[in-house]
């Protein structure tokens, strides 16, 4: 019985002191920004480019990359979800994609960034913005795909099965019912997959590139603020790495709301 | 043999579902009368509820399952149509749409009180928002849920209370007019008032549709029907009025079983 107890009280100072490193390094890493971050922010870096010290083009041109890759990322990867949870879901091509997705999922993002080089940038012969988004949605894709399979089978059978005894046909059913059900998992899984694609540099370093001015033509090297940060902070000027402080602050405050959003989206839901 | 007091008829329905080597219900004969309740009764796994859901066909939304024998429906010029032999999916709709079904959990769906009503209508090819309104109206009247539900038509349904949920399907499938509802356990998810409710409600539609109900509550079968139906194994024992069966039952198994010897 004692040893039983020495035991029990040896376990949970162990796993105390695992969780107590593992934050230690989370508050540093966020202590390390914050200090540094907010010590080089001025609101300035918000309306100049980076041409002239800020970060404005930097920011507009992420989002609009990221926004563009899940406007085609999501009715795609929600549409494939769709097909293996409701209408082929034990079937061996279901197996096959579900394994691929997963995969896909674990790629190093480097790769999908040098597979849309090879196929795309290469072939229109410059780095381009559509570049960068044809990685971001490629990077996003099995994720939505694994969020709305998994999301779709948290749906009870017996929902399914009531609108089709009103008389309902599959397709009404799955696109007015089952997905209202789900709507709650799916848009959680969405903003955090947005998150995720948000803070890709890998993808985009040979893909969107980078671009010191403001502009939303798509078929340009293309601003994107992660490029931007890996840039910067090997310039040896203090400036530079000043600003490359400010901009991984501001992703990282990006990043962490909407997570968070995610987070209490799916909180409320289980109330 | 006509007989124009069955709305619904199984003759020599067998049913296996994918997969499995053997018939879950083997050759059954079972009528179902018009403006009555039938009760199927009987021990877990006996092939109650595999049956009603034939009756709908409810089974076909999963691939693989073989039918055999007839199902049949009453048309409302009197024929009997052999419901085993509809193919396309508008003919499975129209189908279900005459052929409603209540679960053993209540299943609303995630919108307002009133959209849950109006969805089959919808469906249904009702546009017209005065008649979607009377229709919803007269429906949850007659599920006997209008007075509790008639300031809060707009509040989701998810908020209800179970009771009030079961209500409401059935007020959602009875908006359809359908000519037979199929009951699979309606009151096993809840508590002794709402199911007095529920029962009293069904003896009360009684008078419109024509009813079949699958239940684990010997009680509930001897209240509410008029006829029950006693299944084993994939067999359908003994049928008869229901006051035959509980009282007087032909089949020594049958008796087992409702004296609790068994099941």
């Amino acid at each position: 019985m004692k040893r039983r107890l020495t035991i029990n009280k040896i376990i949970l100072a162990l796993s105390t002191l695992s969780a107590l490193i593992g934050m230690g390094f989370l508050f540093w890493i966020l202590g390390t920004l914050m200090y540094k971050g907010l010590a080089t922010m001025h609101w300035d870096i918000f309306t100049k480019d980076l041409v002239n010290g800020g970060i404005r083009n930097l920011l507009v041109g992420q989002f609009v990359m990221a926004l563009i890759a899940t406007v085609i990322a999501v009715p795609l990867g929600v549409m494939a979800g769709i097909y293996l949870r409701e209408y082929n879901s034990d079937g061996k091509i279901s197996f096959v994609i579900r394994n691929l997705s997963d995969i896909m999922m674990s790629a190093p993002s480097i790769v999908i960034g040098v597979f849309v080089y090879a196929l795309y940038v290469d072939r229109v012969g410059h780095f381009g913005g559509w570049g960068g988004i044809i990685a971001l949605a490629i990077m996003m894709l099995p994720i939505i795909v694994s969020t709305t399979d998994n999301m779709l089978s948290l749906v009870p059978k017996e929902l399914r099965e009531a609108g089709i005894a009103l008389g309902g046909s599959k397709h009404k059913i799955i696109l007015q019912i089952v997905l209202k059900a789900a709507k709650i998992g799916l848009t959680t899984g969405i903003l955090l997959s947005f998150a995720r694609i948000v803070g890709e540099t890998a993808p985009l370093l040979f893909t969107s590139s980078n671009s010191q001015f403001f502009t939303l033509n798509l078929n340009e090297q293309f601003p994107s603020l992660t490029v931007s940060i890996y840039n910067l902070a090997t310039y040896p000027d203090q400036a530079s790495k000043d600003l490359a402080w400010a901009a991984s602050f501001v992703l990282t405050v990006v990043v962490l709301i909407i997570n968070l959003g995610g987070r209490y989206l799916t909180r409320n839901r289980k109330k | 043999m006509s007989n124009n007091k069955d709305i619904m008829r199984a003759e020599d329905f067998s049913f296996t579902y994918p997969g499995a080597p053997a018939p879950t219900l083997k050759s059954i004969n079972l009528p179902i009368e018009k403006n009555k309740i039938t009760a199927l009764i009987g021990p877990s796994g006996c092939g109650k509820s595999t049956l009603l859901r034939a009756f709908n066909r409810i089974h076909d939304l999963y691939p693989g399952l073989k039918y055999d024998g007839k199902l049949l429906l009453q048309n409302q010029d009197g024929t009997m149509e052999n419901i085993l032999e509809l193919k396309s999916e508008s003919d499975l709709v129209h189908l279900r749409q005459r052929v409603g079904m209540i679960f053993q959990k209540p299943t609303p769906f995630p919108m307002s009180i009133y959209e849950n009503v109006a969805y089959g209508l919808k469906l249904s090819g009702v546009k017209s928002k005065s008649e979607l309104d009377g229709r919803v109206e007269e429906a949850l009247k007659g599920a006997a849920i209008w007075s509790e539900v008639k300031d809060r038509l707009k509040d989701s349904a998810m908020g209800m209370s179970g009771g009030q949920q079961q209500r409401l399907c059935i007020a959602r499938a009875v908006a359809l007019k359908p000519d037979v509802l199929l009951f699979d356990e309606p009151t096993s998810a809840l508590d002794p008032i709402s199911t007095g409710a529920i029962e009293e409600l069904v003896a009360e539609l009684k008078s419109e549709v024509s009813i079949a109900i699958v239940t684990h509550n010997m009680q509930q079968a001897s209240r509410l029907s008029d006829y029950t139906a006693f299944m084993y194994l994939g067999d359908l024992i003994e049928y008869n009025k229901t006051k035959k069966i509980f009282m007087n039952p032909d089949e020594k198994l049958t008796e087992d079983y409702i004296t609790g010897r068994f099941g």
